[in-house]
Parts: C-alpha cells; sequence; structure tokens
C-alpha cells in the first residue's frame, strides 16, 4: 500500500528546437535612443555572423508551458524527503531567495567604487566572522564557487604554508571513505594521492597513521563526520600525529551539518576547511549549483588566502590586495556572492541556539530512521552516527536486489532516493541523510516504504528490479548513452521514439 | 522520536563524542531573528551600494535586462529545489534542460560539444588549459595580456604547482589586438595551447582565424575565451578554436556584485573524453520513449577520483538554466537585434570620447581621458549618479590615463552625453 503519492497526468513536451518555427518570437526590445549602426562598417564584414543556425524561435507562452511542463518531471525537496546521503538536502528558505534579489545586491557590479559597495562588503564581513565562530577557525575566505573548489584552495593554502616551511612535500592521505573530490583535489594541486584504509569502525585508523605519516606527507583529507556519519573519535589523536611530523589536516565540512553548534573543528586540531553553503547553510542546490564553498583557515595560514581580503580601514571596508604571499586568486571577483547573502540569511534566521538546534534535530532525525530501518537493512557499521547513516543491501543481495534496485524502487513510494553505492567502503551501500527539516510523518511515510520494498525483495524481487513503475520516464538506458554519446540536438538525429 | 531511539534527551545522541571535543559555551552569535526583519537587515545593506545609480561599467561583467520569464522559471521549486539530476527516471525536467542548454552553446559557439556548465569564465580558463595539456601532453600556455586580468590570474594560481607553465605575449600599442609576431616568436613544439579572448578585454575583436594557423602549426591547440556573450549574437564564432572557454552572465544572470555566474567549455567531438564537467546525453528509457541522462561519467571524480579530468562537482545548473531561458525568450532573432542594439549604443558613446585603440569593438572600448586622472572624471560622473568607466592602470601599467567603458542595450543617450561632457577638456566646460 503506497499512501504517499498517486500517479497523476504530467504534460509531454518537445524540445524548443522542434517548436521552432521562423519568425516566432518572445521578446521585445525598446526603439534605439541612438542613430543605427552598420555591423559590417563597424567590425569588419568578416567579422559578423550568419544567422545562429539552429537556434530557436518560439513564442512566450511556449517558453513557459516549456520550462513549467519540464519542470513537473522533476522531484525536489519542494515535494518531499530528499535524503541524499553527504548531500544534505534540506528546506531552502523563500526569504532568502527575495533578498538575493533585492536592487542594490543583485545588480552591484563587482567593480562600482568601494564607496558604493559598503553594503555587500558588511554583508560579506558578516559570513566571515559568522563561519569562523561556527568553525572555531581565525579567518574565512568566500571566494571558492563550490566544495571541490574549497578543497582546491584549502590544498594550495596548505602546500603554500609547507613551501614557506622549506619542503612542499609530495602526498595526500585520503581515506578510503572520502568523497571523490578529495583525491582530484590532490591531484590537481600537485600532490599523489595514497589511499587509506578505515578500520573496523569505519573511522581512520590511528596506528596505521602513524606509521603512514612521514617527511612525505603533506596532509591528511579527512571528512568528518565521515561518510558513514561516524564522528572520528580520535580525531585529536589524529591531528596530533599528523602534527608531531609536520604534517596537516584538511577536514572536508560537506558533513558539518551534524556539528555545527556541538563541536568546532578549529578545536579539535583540524588546520584548513571547508564548508558547502548549499549544503549546511541551506542554499538551493538548483538541480546541481550554484553552490558555495567558503574555506576556514588557522592563522598561520591567513597569509596565503586568495586575494582580495576584506580589511576594515577606519569605518570603511576596503579590498586589500597587497598580499605578497597570497596563493593567488582562484576565482574572478570575490565569489558567489548570491549565495553568500541566502547563507547570511540563513544563519541570522537561526541565530546560535537555533543553528545547535538544527543539528540537534538531523542527527536526531537521522537515528529515528537507523532504528527504523535496522529491522529490515544490514548495518554493517555499528558505531553510533550522527546526521546520516549507511546500510548495506547484504540482505536483499541474496534475492537478486542491489541497492540501485531498491533506490529506483523508492521513487514509486513517492521519494528521491539515497545516495547509492557510497561510500566505497560499503558494498551496496544505502547511504541516508534526512536533515533537520524533515517531521515525523515523513520520516515514518519513508520507513514504511523501506520496509515494504524489504518485504517485495523476498517476496517478488523482479518488481523492485525492473522499477520505477509509475513514473513517466521508465528505468533509463544509461550504457547507450555512455556508448553512443548524443550530445546535442540535431535535425537529423535518429528517430528515437520522441516523448509525444 | 526519542523513545524510539531509547533515549532521555536529545543531548544523549553526542555523548560518543570525547568530551574535550564536545563545545560547551553557546555560539557567540546572535539570537534569530524573524522574517520580516531579516528582509529589513538586507534592504538596509542593499541601500548601502549604489541604488539608483547608472553604470558605465563592463569589464566581464555586463548590466544587461533580464526577462522576467527567467525568474519565474529558475523559481520553480522543480527546478531550484533538486539536487544534480543523478536519478534520471524523476529528473528529466532538469536533463532536458541542460541538454538544450549544451544544444544552444554549440550553436552559439560553432563548437560540437558544450558541457553542462563550470563555476564561471575565470575558472573555464585554467580547466580549457588543463584539457589541452592532457590531449597534446604538453606544459606550457600561452595567454595574451589582452585577455581578463582576473582571469589570468585564476589561471596561474591553477598553474602554479608544476602542472602548467604560464607565459604571456603582448597586445598592440596601436589596435589593442594581438601582437601576432611576438606570439610567433614564443609559440613553439612545447606549447601545448594559446589563450585568446575575443572581443578582449579592451573589447577589441581578434581575428582567431589567424591565431590558430599559428597554434595548428606547432600542434598547439587554440582556445577562445569570451566574456561578452551576447557579441556572440552579431560576431562571427570561434568555429577555429579547438576549445571554447566563456562566461554566460550576459544571458539574464544579475552582475551580483560577482557571482554566482556560469562558465563553459565547449570543443570539438574529438576531445569529449578529455572534457571536464557534467554531460547530459539522449538516449532511451526501458519503454523505447526518449530520455535523457547525465553521461559519460568515467571522466569525473566520482568514479575516477585522482585520475579524473578535473575535480569539479557541484556546477552552475540553475544559473544555467538562466541563460537557457534567456536564449529562449531572445532566439535566433532577438539575440541578433540585442546585439545590434549594444552595437549601436557602444558606439555613440564613443563618439563622445576619444578612443586609445583603433581595433574594431563590440559593446566596450578603452577610452582616452586625454592626460587627465581617469578619478577625476569619475568623481564628476558620479556627482550625476552616474558610475564611470573602470580605470584599467591596475593591470595595465602603460594605459595609465584611459578607462574601460561600456554600453548596453540598457544604457541611456543622456547618460552617454553626460559621459560626453565630463571628458570633454576642462576649458570647453568652464
Amino acid at each position: 500500500m503506497i499512501t504517499k503519492v498517486r500517479s497523476h497526468i504530467t504534460q509531454n513536451e518537445l524540445l524548443l528546437f522542434e517548436q521552432s518555427s521562423p519568425g516566432k518570437k518572445g521578446y521585445q526590445l525598446p526603439d534605439l535612443d541612438v542613430p543605427a549602426v552598420d555591423p559590417s562598417t563597424a567590425l569588419g564584414a568578416a567579422n559578423v555572423r550568419a544567422e545562429i543556425e539552429g537556434f530557436p524561435e518560439v513564442s512566450e507562452v511556449e517558453i513557459i508551458r516549456h520550462f513549467t511542463r519540464l519542470s513537473t518531471w522533476n522531484y525536489a525537496i519542494d515535494l518531499g524527503l530528499y535524503p541524499l546521503g553527504s548531500c544534505t538536502m534540506k528546506y531552502n528558505p523563500r526569504v532568502n531567495e527575495l533578498v538575493a534579489r533585492l536592487d542594490g545586491l543583485a545588480w552591484a557590479h563587482p567593480y562600482q567604487p568601494e564607496s558604493l559597495a559598503q553594503g555587500a562588503m558588511e554583508i560579506m564581513a558578516h559570513l566571515e566572522s559568522a563561519l569562523a565562530e561556527i568553525t572555531g577557525m581565525d579567518a574565512v575566505t568566500l571566494q571558492p564557487a563550490a566544495g571541490a573548489h574549497g578543497e582546491l584552495t584549502g590544498i594550495l593554502l596548505i602546500r603554500a604554508l609547507l613551501e614557506k616551511r622549506g619542503n612542499p612535500r609530495k602526498k595526500v592521505l585520503i581515506p578510503d571513505s572520502a568523497h571523490g573530490t578529495n583525491p582530484a583535489t590532490a591531484a590537481i594541486a600537485g600532490y599523489a594521492v595514497e589511499n587509506i584504509r578505515s578500520n573496523q569502525r569505519g573511522t581512520v585508523d590511528l596506528a596505521q597513521l602513524e606509521r603512514i605519516v612521514d617527511q612525505d606527507v603533506a596532509a591528511l583529507m579527512v571528512t568528518n563526520p565521515n561518510t558513514l556519519g561516524v564522528f572520528e573519535e580520535n580525531i585529536k589523536s589524529i591531528a596530533e600525529v599528523l602534527h608531531k611530523k609536520g604534517a596537516l589536516l584538511y577536514m572536508d565540512g560537506a558533513n558539518m551539518n551534524a556539528l555545527v553548534g556541538i563541536a568546532q573543528p578549529g578545536a579539535f586540531g583540524v588546520d584548513v576547511m571547508h564548508l558547502n553553503l548549499h549544503k549546511t547553510f541551506s542554499t538551493p542546490h538548483g538541480g546541481g549549483g550554484p553552490g558555495g564553498g567558503p574555506v576556514a583557515v588557522k592563522k598561520a595560514f591567513e597569509p596565503f588566502l586568495p586575494l582580495p581580503r576584506l580589511k576594515r580601514v577606519r569605518s570603511k571596508w576596503t579590498f586589500d590586495y597587497q598580499l605578497p604571499r597570497s596563493i593567488g586568486r582562484v576565482r574572478a571577483f570575490y565569489g558567489n556572492f548570491g549565495v553568500i547573502v541566502r547563507a547570511l540569511a540563513y544563519i541570522l534566521a537561526h541565530g546560535g541556539n537555533g543553528l545547535r538546534n538544527a543539528t540537534v534535530d538531523a542527527v536526531l532525525n537521522a537515528n529515528y530512521l537507523r532504528r527504523k530501518l535496522e529491522p529490515h537493512y544490514d548495518l554493517p557499521f555499528q558505531a553510533p552516527n550522527m546526521h546520516e547513516v549507511v546500510f548495506s543491501d547484504d540482505r536483499q543481495a541474496k534475492y537478486g536486489v542491489r541497492t540501485g534496485d531498491i533506490a529506483k524502487r523508492l521513487i514509486d513510494y513517492g521519494f528521491h532516493p539515497y545516495t547509492v553505492s557510497f561510500p566505497l567502503i560499503v558494498r551496496g551501500a544505502l547511504m541516508i541523510e534526512p536533515t533537520e527539516t524533515e517531521a515525523k510523518r515523513e520520516l515514518d511515510l519513508f520507513a514504511e516504504a523501506m520496509a515494504a520494498i524489504a518485504h517485495e525483495a523476498e517476496t517478488d524481487p523482479e518488481l523492485v528490479r525492473s522499477a520505477p513503475h509509475s513514473t513517466r520516464t521508465s528505468r533509463v538506458d544509461e550504457v547507450t548513452a555512455a556508448r553512443r554519446p548524443v550530445l546535442k540536438w540535431k535535425p537529423e538525429s535518429p528517430t528515437v521514439k520522441a516523448a509525444d | 522520536m526519542l523513545e524510539a531511539c531509547g533515549l532521555e534527551s536529545a543531548e544523549q545522541l553526542f555523548a560518543h563524542l570525547p568530551d574535550d571535543v564536545r563545545l560547551e559555551a553557546p555560539l557567540a552569535l546572535p539570537a534569530g531573528i524573524s522574517e520580516y526583519e531579516i528582509v529589513d537587515f538586507f534592504r538596509a545593506h542593499a541601500a548601502r551600494n549604489a541604488l539608483g545609480y547608472a553604470s558605465l561599467l563592463g569589464a566581464g561583467v555586463y548590466a544587461h535586462y533580464r526577462p522576467v520569464m527567467v525568474d519565474t522559471v529558475v523559481s520553480r521549486g522543480e527546478f531550484l529545489t533538486s539536487y544534480t539530476p543523478y536519478q534520471a527516471e524523476i529528473s528529466q525536467g532538469t536533463l532536458t534542460t541542460i541538454f538544450e542548454f549544451q544544444t544552444m552553446i554549440c550553436q552559439l559557439t560553432g563548437m560540437e560539444v558544450a558541457n553542462a556548465s563550470m563555476y564561471d569564465g575565470s575558472t573555464a580558463v585554467p580547466e580549457a588549459a588543463l584539457m589541452a595539456a592532457r590531449i597534446t601532453g604538453r606544459r606550457r600556455v600561452l595567454i595574451s595580456r589582452s585577455v581578463h586580468p582576473e582571469y589570468r590570474e585564476v589561471l596561474r594560481t591553477y598553474a602554479q604547482h608544476g602542472q602548467l607553465t604560464v607565459q604571456e605575449f603582448e597586445y598592440l600599442p596601436d589596435s589593442g589586438m594581438l601582437d601576432l609576431e611576438h606570439l610567433e616568436r614564443k609559440l613553439d613544439s612545447a606549447t601545448a595551447a594559446v589563450i585568446i579572448q575575443s572581443p578582449n578585454f579592451f573589447g577589441v575583436v581578434e581575428n582567431a582565424k589567424t591565431v590558430a594557423a599559428l597554434a595548428h602549426k606547432c600542434g598547439a591547440l587554440l582556445i577562445v575565451v569570451f566574456t561578452e556573450a551576447v557579441s556572440l549574437g552579431i560576431l562571427e564564432p570561434p568555429v577555429d578554436a579547438d576549445i571554447v572557454a566563456g562566461e554566460l552572465q550576459s544571458f539574464a544572470i544579475a552582475p551580483g556584485y560577482g557571482g554566482p555566474y556560469a562558465g563553459i567549455i565547449a570543443t570539438k567531438e574529438q576531445f569529449v573524453r578529455q572534457m571536464p564537467g557534467r554531460l547530459v546525453g539522449e538516449t532511451v528509457d526501458s519503454r523505447g520513449q526518449r530520455a535523457f541522462c547525465l553521461t559519460l561519467a568515467t571522466r569525473e571524480q566520482h568514479i575516477r577520483r585522482e585520475k579524473a579530468t578535473s575535480n569539479i562537482c557541484t556546477n552552475q545548473a540553475l544559473i544555467a538554466l538562466m541563460a537557457t531561458v534567456f536564449m529562449s525568450v531572445y532566439g535566433k532573432q532577438g539575440l541578433r537585434e540585442l546585439a545590434q542594439q549594444n552595437l549601436a549604443k557602444a558606439h555613440y558613446l564613443s563618439a563622445q570620447v576619444k578612443l586609445r585603440f583603433t581595433g574594431p569593438f563590440f559593446n566596450e572600448f578603452v577610452a582616452s581621458t586625454s592626460g587627465r586622472s581617469p578619478e577625476e572624471i569619475n568623481r564628476a560622473l558620479l556627482k550625476q549618479k552616474i558610475i564611470g568607466g573602470l580605470p584599467i592602470s591596475r593591470w595595465y601599467p602603460e594605459l595609465e590615463h584611459s578607462v574601460l567603458l561600456c554600453a548596453t542595450e540598457m544604457t541611456r543617450r543622456e547618460h552617454m552625453d553626460e559621459v560626453g561632457r565630463a571628458f570633454a577638456p576642462v576649458a570647453a566646460v568652464a
């Protein structure tokens, strides 16, 4: 019995190019108040293009219908629980959208005089100091555009400090439970990657770490709580082991939603870390971005932060470009300011106590789901979990039902799937992060759905394997997509049966 | 819920954390405030920015009109509050719009494939340079000094750890166009790529065809950067490039004090497997209906880890959607008309001042202040609530008495006339 959803009609829709016909338009420009200019004269005939072949020509009503119809083919937080582990899909407050669009902020040009940008600069300064307090670190840069970009910034900062000490070192240690961005980042920053195995608890093995860390190790990149949702209990000793050998501790803050108001990375030995504004601080994921990846550091790293730095001179904010030891810019201008505005709005709404309450609720929700799902799914790591919990498909695999199948079947029950097959240290992982913004009723419906699917896996495995059954698009052939890539629309495209 | 978890208080959830790790004091942040107070806070801050000013700033960020349709579409929760479309069956909305985006970027740039977006134009440049290094197996890139200075700084940051060597080549002091002889002297068989921007930072339109020929003769790739996407409504697309790295801010993305924007990388089909970033491809579902999904993921960090083509994960999907809606609204005819209006306005503005360079320009150009300080002229304009052009000597010491001025379809004639008066020799004003 599926209580959360029933099917309803959705509209079919062609691609814009397929609706296009010559002369249709959805825009109107004002009359020019200056003389027109002949393009060939102004630019040179060779520089003037022919018409943009294939570009759409559609009317305004066709455009609104097109995108509205397409939108109904998406699942979203606004429709229900979105329990993607390590993605922190929490509610995105709408007031944040409104304030980010205020004229004085949305239309501010990054090169307008500082005297006419004091409001924007103060917003940035506010967020820098709030994030420093939340993380227990000494300084923050808001320039990185996303989490992975923050990682790169952080590793470059570590390299810069080590270089100043005389040796940038050769490798970065990364636990096998880490996000794929960590090793990719270390490689781009010019480091060799050494993967280290997690222990029985799924955490960093301190004894092993002690054996491995030597003069070649620049840093350990650790996610805390890790991707199992387990807090690295030895984190202080881990930091000590590294620091004793002159290596540094980088923390991936993807899971900071478990720690805000509860523990400060700065107090447990972290040297450099990034935050994901689109996770912990509720800025919308937007189908994959934009995000924000501020980096928080200890005092020793401050001279190396990307330029420019915000600085208060008497009563005015100014940008300081005189930073000879800076790693340089990681992005043009000052970061994803619109995302910064939204994150600050979130922090202001919650206040210190509200942020802590959110953390408590996030951890409670995850533990509640753990209790509810434990009877039905295998829990390979028994350590207490924080904001997310990771099961395996061990029991269901016996019937030929894997985590990816369970995920697809969840769709029929009206939920977005959890994170599938990650972390890699769990075979057939189901990584579940409900966040604090879900009420008990939604969690109960989810738990019921998961229990029902576990039952189906035993009694009717094919039903699960061939899911989803109720979506307008059934299981998508990703293998063919990769084998014969069709990456853009062509008028002569092989005739696959269009949606209508 | 606590009871179900076998707990007496929520604090017990954290009992397993070591004592010396737990934060005892509350966070030193003020108490939470209401929605009304939040709006008030940001309104007050917005009012301390340049509210109600006209602006002649460009330099990589352009004030173009944003059709109402754009925010109407991106405010839909189904687009705003969804995640990266890994689960194709319930993400066809996002996937279809990205497929349309990739198609339109190809049509616009003359390239064969385009990715689903990068963070912005500035970070697309080093990603394109690293891509060229992978394709050619070489590590040296040559970048023109007329590429946006902040883009060049970002490239240097990415390159600084031995992955790439970056060298710059000059522009011609009279035309503002590339110094091809200087480029030719620097080009050699170790060069992975030549990077140029068109229109360049000075607004001058470059001849990519000639540069392509020079680069290809040495086995190097040509990377063409653009910061003003509206220019592609009228300018010949960079079809001779091997990689195009651009910024779409002009396509209905608010200047927003520097971001978020959306970058793109587009290239030839043969290089697709060396591309960074997400790609959406067409396929079918199990019932044989057309469907879209993320594809060629074996290039990406979540599969390849340290061997990935980039570490990028989050991109700019919602911002790319803004650009997609913008391109749909203007369409084939509108984008050209929009570009023509920009061209006309900028040429009207240029007639009010003295041009520093002779090269052809689209909607921005460098004006000479004839020995007067740009700051002094800008102070006069600010009194009229006009933000003047950008002094560029901080990046180009040789261009001391010069400002970069931009006009778009939103620039009004009376403001441009005001600029003319401010630039006029002091005697004439008196």
